[in-house]
């Protein structure tokens, strides 16, 4: 596929003695949402944290193959640089406690030492809290502290965050696991309005929330890449015996 | 009365007994604070008023006198103190809750416990050794030097404790913004953990505020309003120290007013600590 903005190609990933990922190769094509599903401890989150490069945090992580972005190997670029281009949204919302709604939205920037006019960081701040569909809710409050929102709102907040930095690829990890289901809805429908601009890569568990989500979904099962394709195929006619089983609820 | 009735009774009977005596204890335990409290005001506070803020001492047999430049060191000495070991213990606690598990990290947290535990005597002779004799004088630097040594565990102890509470999504969120470690550390969780560490920094100047033992041959004491941090410099504990040791009853009543002045001080600052940690604590 010559459209694909993101190529994984036979890679794996290991923590010290610990093998997570085999060979997987998946091709994401620009603006669209992928889920990538499968049980707890498969690898998922392994996965795309390993497309950021954040799993380096952990001491004696180790991958082989390749990601490419643009088709430039994101491991020979410089991680902070990856980062950038490469957003990421995690399970539980984290915006910076002591940091008022406008700057969380801006952190990229100012963490950074980016300067920016204030017309620039005035329009960055409104388009990407409307692109997460939180302006109308936050416009009057921007330089309070974002403690006061709700959980939905937080995570929204985070989203803004992540796109305020204009990346290619934006990685959500489970980014409703820890919301109520009404702030989970909230965040579907943002979420499916968002890949008209950014491709996004999406880990969940919920075989219900890839299918009423993603354009293409990938099942990863102990640590290695069952199948992958458009999401109507797989929930329909899915090839592999272990994807019909794992969409059945016989595991999982 | 049944055998139950009367066992049940004897129960209710022995919780109120036992309440009664830990609410006993408890009082008992803040016995002592208040009646320091209340001897130091009763002796100290007649004596406290502008004059005896603002001047210096005047010699025996005159009236009156101030203990300005003791005043003056304590701050002095506090500053130093402040400079020798906030950076250093702020950075060396950002260590220790980064690097858990290293060997660095634990040989770090073991010589910070063993620093806290010797005595200030011995810290005093210390710097008397490392300062007072290269440089030949007794000093306000030495002193300095001295109570940075006393206040460095507090600080690095407190820093570590406060970061290690900071949580990990706050770390990930930054890098994941593409933003580099250091500043990570600087910008995000330093901020965060604020309120922890400025307590730590007061309880830390609290402590070494009322320190007279590394001062009596680092600081010396000075009947002299000095700001010259190479020569000797008074400071509240050892004028009271100089005052409560001397034979003159008028220099007992300057040792009451100079303890009232630095224990309302130190007080202050717990009570200023109190206040940090409540409103700038952040909520994660």
């Amino acid at each position: 596929m010559e459209s694909s903005v993101l190529k994984i190609e036979n890679f794996g990933a290991s923590f010290g003695e610990h093998t997570i990922l085999k060979d997987i190769n998946l091709y994401f094509s620009r603006n669209t949402l992928t889920a990538i599903m499968g049980p707890s401890g498969c690898g998922k989150t392994t996965l795309i944290r390993c497309i950021n490069r954040m799993h380096e945090l952990v001491p004696n992580a180790r991958v082989s193959g390749k990601i490419l972005l643009d088709n430039q190997d994101i491991y020979n670029t410089d991680a902070i640089i990856v980062r950038r281009q490469i957003g990421m949204v995690f399970q539980r919302p984290n915006p910076f406690p002591t940091m008022s709604i406008y700057d969380n939205v801006i952190a990229g920037y100012k963490l950074n030492g980016i300067k920016l006019r204030k017309e620039e960081m005035d329009r960055t701040v409104e388009e990407s809290l409307r692109k997460a569909a939180l302006w109308e809710e936050v416009k009057d409050a921007l330089h309070r502290r974002g403690s006061f929102l709700s959980g939905g709102q937080q995570q929204r907040l985070c989203i803004a965050r992540a796109l305020a930095m204009h990346p290619e690829v934006l990685l959500l990890d489970e980014p409703t696991s820890a919301l109520d289901p009404k702030s989970t809805a909230h965040i579907e429908e943002l979420v499916s309005q968002l890949k008209n601009g950014v491709t996004i890569i999406q880990v969940t568990h919920n075989i219900a929330q890839a299918a009423r989500v993603s354009d293409f979904t990938a099942f990863i099962y102990l640590g290695e890449l069952v199948e992958s394709g458009p999401t109507a195929r797989m929930f329909t006619g899915p090839k592999d015996k272990r994807t019909e089983e794992y969409l059945t609820g016989k595991f999982g | 009365m049944g055998k139950i009735e009367r066992s049940v009774h004897r129960r209710i009977w022995v919780d109120k007994l036992f309440k009664a005596i830990i609410i006993l204890l408890s009082l008992g335990s803040i016995v002592p604070m208040f009646l320091i409290l209340f001897l130091i005001t009763k002796n100290g506070i007649s004596v406290v008023n502008w004059e005896f803020l603002s001047q210096l001492s005047k010699p025996v047999g005159e009236i009156g006198g101030g203990i300005s430049n003791a005043i003056f060191g304590t701050l002095w000495l506090i500053l130093l103190s402040f400079i020798f070991s906030v950076p250093l213990g702020i950075f060396a606690g950002i260590f220790l809750s980064e690097y858990r598990g290293g060997k660095l990290a634990y040989l770090t947290r073991l010589s910070i416990e063993i620093l806290q535990g010797i005595p200030s005597i011995v810290i005093g002779i210390i710097a008397y050794v490392w300062v007072v004799l290269p440089m030949g004088s007794f000093s306000a630097l030495s002193g300095g030097v001295a109570l940075g040594i006393m206040m460095l565990p507090v600080i690095v102890m407190a820093t570590e404790e406060t970061l290690k509470l900071v949580p990990d999504s706050l770390r990930e969120g930054s890098l994941a913004l593409g933003v580099s470690y250091p500043r990570t550390i600087l910008k995000v969780i330093l901020p965060a953990g604020l309120s922890g560490i400025l307590s730590g920094i007061l309880l830390g100047i609290a402590r070494v505020a009322g320190e007279t033992a590394p001062l009596l041959f680092t600081a010396f004491g000075s009947p002299f309003m000095n700001q010259n941090i190479l020569k000797p410099i008074n400071s509240l504990p050892l004028t009271i120290f100089n005052y409560a040791t001397s034979p003159y009853p008028e220099w007992h009543t300057l040792a009451w007013g100079a303890s009232f002045v630095l224990i309302t001080f130190v007080l202050g600052l717990n009570l200023i600590t109190k206040l940090v940690t409540k409103k700038w604590k952040v909520q994660f």
